[in-house]
């Protein structure tokens, strides 16, 4: 290492930090509404609506409508390519009413897995291609971040050395080439939920993906400041006997993060992956109550944990518009409650129930 | 990655990480009293002393012979394996004293820097061979804790890669085995002052440093919460032209340690390397005044620094002993004030001076 050649003037770490900042500030978190077409295509077809362009445009128009109020809990909408230029129906684009309302626009830039040969069945993520020139332009037409998912499986010898590797490369060359752009790169090393581990096993891999991940983010020159992380909760997978509580998966959600994240990320906002609404705010709850060192914010990135509801009420009617705004924001609030550590369950379960499972002390 | 191996049991971790919490614990540091025998030769030769084993337990019983209020101070004190068999004047082993004053005792571990061949004069250091079955001798003798010192240094191409990744690896390798004898590892990659480079230019080689050593300690599944850390502070070389004030070497330091330490090192003790003892104090304090967040503590692990005035005061005679040791508690003390950011500097330089120098919010 003879020189250092600055990747970033103060004068653009400066934007980037701040970003970042504005996005988790306050107990706000991230509204993921980028799910692709195919995406979108599964979420419509379980309510029974007809998976066209306006239909994607009239669903994402209701969210984004909402009462102003919405930015407090959140802070960032991540955005599909096809909807940063879609409008309402007074003709305004949805990317102005959202930064109206104060909340950060962002893209999702990834364009999907692609195999890793000689493995068992593991996949990198393409879109590096030309990915500077459409960050610049996604930075004209509005966008101040972008977010990019990795995906790792726990399975017979998996999350494999190459996979590890290969995916922790490809995000810190995506989230360079995003601050060259002004764009605050989310990273997102996905550790899915697929398969019969428990916790333990799931914390352990996620601390390797991880380790891997900080690491190429500094051989990159990436600016942790102005960076955010978006990773799975450390979960037993779907298929698991073992039953955990929130607090259980807090402590062991934290351990993997203070062994890995460095404490210049300014926030951690949690993927959902198939976690039910209630489930994805009950854990978030848990993890800022954890008694752990937490430097980072500690907030949500939800995509179903935030929209299932609204999606149900909304049936693909117009006239339902009231409801699913009722629901969304609903979820929003829940949210912004939880990654303050503040939010009251008023389900069935009950507080008691939740509080007498901790564990304390449990080494991880 | 199929399974994982734990390389410790929940029993061994608690005793490890309840070990590195006593040594850091509030307002307290270490006492590197583990000058080797050639070492020592150089310090005793500059008050004109003969370097015989009885001076070196003659001088160290000066040191461990202060009384309670080095307690509230001093956590820790690294011993030369020498040291660790001698006794005072009275027939008592001088581990035995330092236990009993509720200070951890800790053993140097190397064996001393040799050469990397193809190498611009770069170093891994050697003490790998047998050091398991050392560390438990030395376990059952008192010891606690134990530092390894590897040492990078930068010029135009240095550090080299191979430089970082051999003494990140030797680092780790230690680190694995202290663990696995229930001795805390202080890691140790010392970046030395010398040469003529800037702040930002060691700034940017310790983060590569450090980075490459959290990978290695994660590659090899060192317990993060049972280690410590002892880096050099981020400082300009000694030939640099350009003056920093304490805030500056401040905010570079917690900078480069924020983007690479983990949050769950309980804390890091800082090399003095060449520093003054007035200089070390004001630095430490600054650091602690600094107002980036800090989730680790943040304190001393000084040699020189801590006893420059005593070796000083007591040249070898018996006479002075009494008031060499007052020295070195007033140094103990003042740094004990400074981990936590309380010192007021010793008057000459005035508060005043330091406080102008703060160049607030300069991007690193």
């Amino acid at each position: 290492m003879a020189y250092q050649f600055p990747a970033l003037t103060s004068e653009q770490k400066k934007e980037l930090s701040e970003i970042a900042q504005c996005i988790v500030a306050s107990g706000k978190g991230i509204l993921a509404a980028d799910e692709s077409v195919g995406t979108m295509g599964s979420r419509l077809q379980r309510i029974k609506v007809e998976n066209t362009e306006e239909n994607r445009r009239q669903f994402r128009e209701i969210l984004f409508t909402v009462d102003d109020s919405i930015s407090q809990s959140i802070g960032g909408v991540i955005l599909f390519h096809e909807t940063l230029y879609q409008k309402d129906s007074q003709g305004k684009l949805f990317r102005d009413i959202l930064k109206k309302k104060g909340i950060v626009v962002g893209i999702k830039l990834d364009q999907g897995g692609a195999p890793l040969a000689g493995t068992n069945k593991e996949t990198t993520i393409q879109g590096l291609d030309g990915l500077s020139e459409r960050c610049a332009q996604y930075k004209k037409d509005g966008a101040d971040f972008g977010k990019w998912r990795a995906v790792l499986k726990i399975d017979n010898q998996c999350p494999s050395h190459l996979a590890i590797q290969e995916n922790a490369n490809t995000l810190a060359r995506y989230a360079s080439i995003c601050q060259q752009n002004g764009l605050v790169p989310i990273v997102e090393p996905e550790v899915i939920a697929d398969g019969d581990h428990d916790m333990e096993h799931c914390q352990y891999v996620t601390e390797k993906v991880l380790a891997a991940v900080y690491k190429a983010l500094n051989d990159h020159h990436v600016y942790l400041e102005g960076t955010l992380l978006k990773p799975n909760m450390v979960t037993a997978g779907h298929a698991s006997t073992k039953k955990y509580t929130p607090e259980q998966v807090a402590m062991a959600t934290v351990t993997a993060l203070y062994r890995t994240v460095p404490a210049a990320v300014p926030g951690i906002c949690f993927l959902s992956g198939g976690m039910s609404e209630e489930d994805a705010t009950l854990n978030l709850n848990a993890i800022n109550l954890c008694p752990l060192p937490k430097p980072w914010k500690l907030s949500f990135s939800y995509g179903r944990a935030l929209q299932a509801s609204a999606l149900a009420a909304w049936g693909g009617k117009a006239t339902n518009k009231k409801a699913t705004q009722e629901a969304f924001m609903k979820r929003a609030l829940a949210n912004c409650q939880a990654a303050k550590g503040q939010y009251v369950h008023t389900g069935s379960s009950g507080a008691a129930s939740t509080q007498s499972l901790f564990t304390a002390c449990y080494t991880y | 990655m199929p399974h994982l191996y734990p390389a410790l049991s929940a029993e061994q971790k608690k005793e490890l990480s309840d070990i590195a919490l006593r040594i850091v614990a509030p307002g307290k540091g270490i006492l590197a009293a583990d000058e080797s025998v050639g070492s020592m030769a150089k310090r005793l030769s500059q008050i004109g002393v003969e370097n015989t084993e009885e001076n070196r337990r003659l001088y160290r019983q000066v040191l461990f012979t202060a009384d309670d209020r080095v307690k509230k101070c001093i956590g820790g004190v690294i011993f030369f394996h020498e040291t660790l068999y001698q006794k005072d004047d009275n027939g008592v082993l001088f581990v035995r004293t330092i236990q009993d004053k509720g200070i951890v005792v800790g053993i140097k571990v190397d064996k001393g820097v040799v050469p990397l061949a193809g190498t611009d004069g770069e170093t891994t250091t050697q003490g790998l061979d047998g050091l398991s079955e050392r560390c438990a001798q030395y376990k059952k003798d008192g010891a606690d804790f134990a530092k390894w010192r590897c040492v990078l240094k930068i010029s135009e191409r240095t550090p080299s890669a191979l430089a970082i990744l051999e003494n990140a690896n030797v680092l780790a390798r230690y680190a694995s085995i202290c663990q696995q004898n229930g001795i805390v590892p202080i890691v140790e990659p010392e970046i030395l002052p010398d040469g003529d480079h800037d702040l930002k230019r060691c700034q940017y080689v310790t983060e590569k440093v450090l980075a490459a050593v959290y990978k290695a300690l994660s590659d090899h599944h060192v317990y993060l919460e049972g280690t410590l850390l002892k880096p050099n502070m981020v400082t300009p070389g000694h030939a640099c032209p350009i003056k920093y004030s304490p805030e500056e070497i401040a905010v570079a330091t917690v900078t480069a340690l924020r983007r690479t330490v983990p949050p769950a090192v309980p804390g890091v003790t800082f090399l003095s390397g060449g520093q003054s003892e007035e200089e070390a104090s004001l630095n430490l304090n600054a650091i602690n005044q600094c107002p980036l967040p800090r989730p680790w503590a943040l304190t001393f692990s000084y040699g020189r620094a801590l006893q420059a005035s005593a070796l000083n005061t007591w040249r070898g005679q018996r006479d002075n002993a009494g008031a060499a040791t007052e020295e070195f508690i007033k140094r103990a003390e003042v740094n004990g004030l400074a981990a936590q950011g309380k010192y007021e500097g010793s008057g000459e330089d005035g508060g005043a001076a330091a406080q102008s120098l703060y160049v607030a919010n300069h991007a690193y």
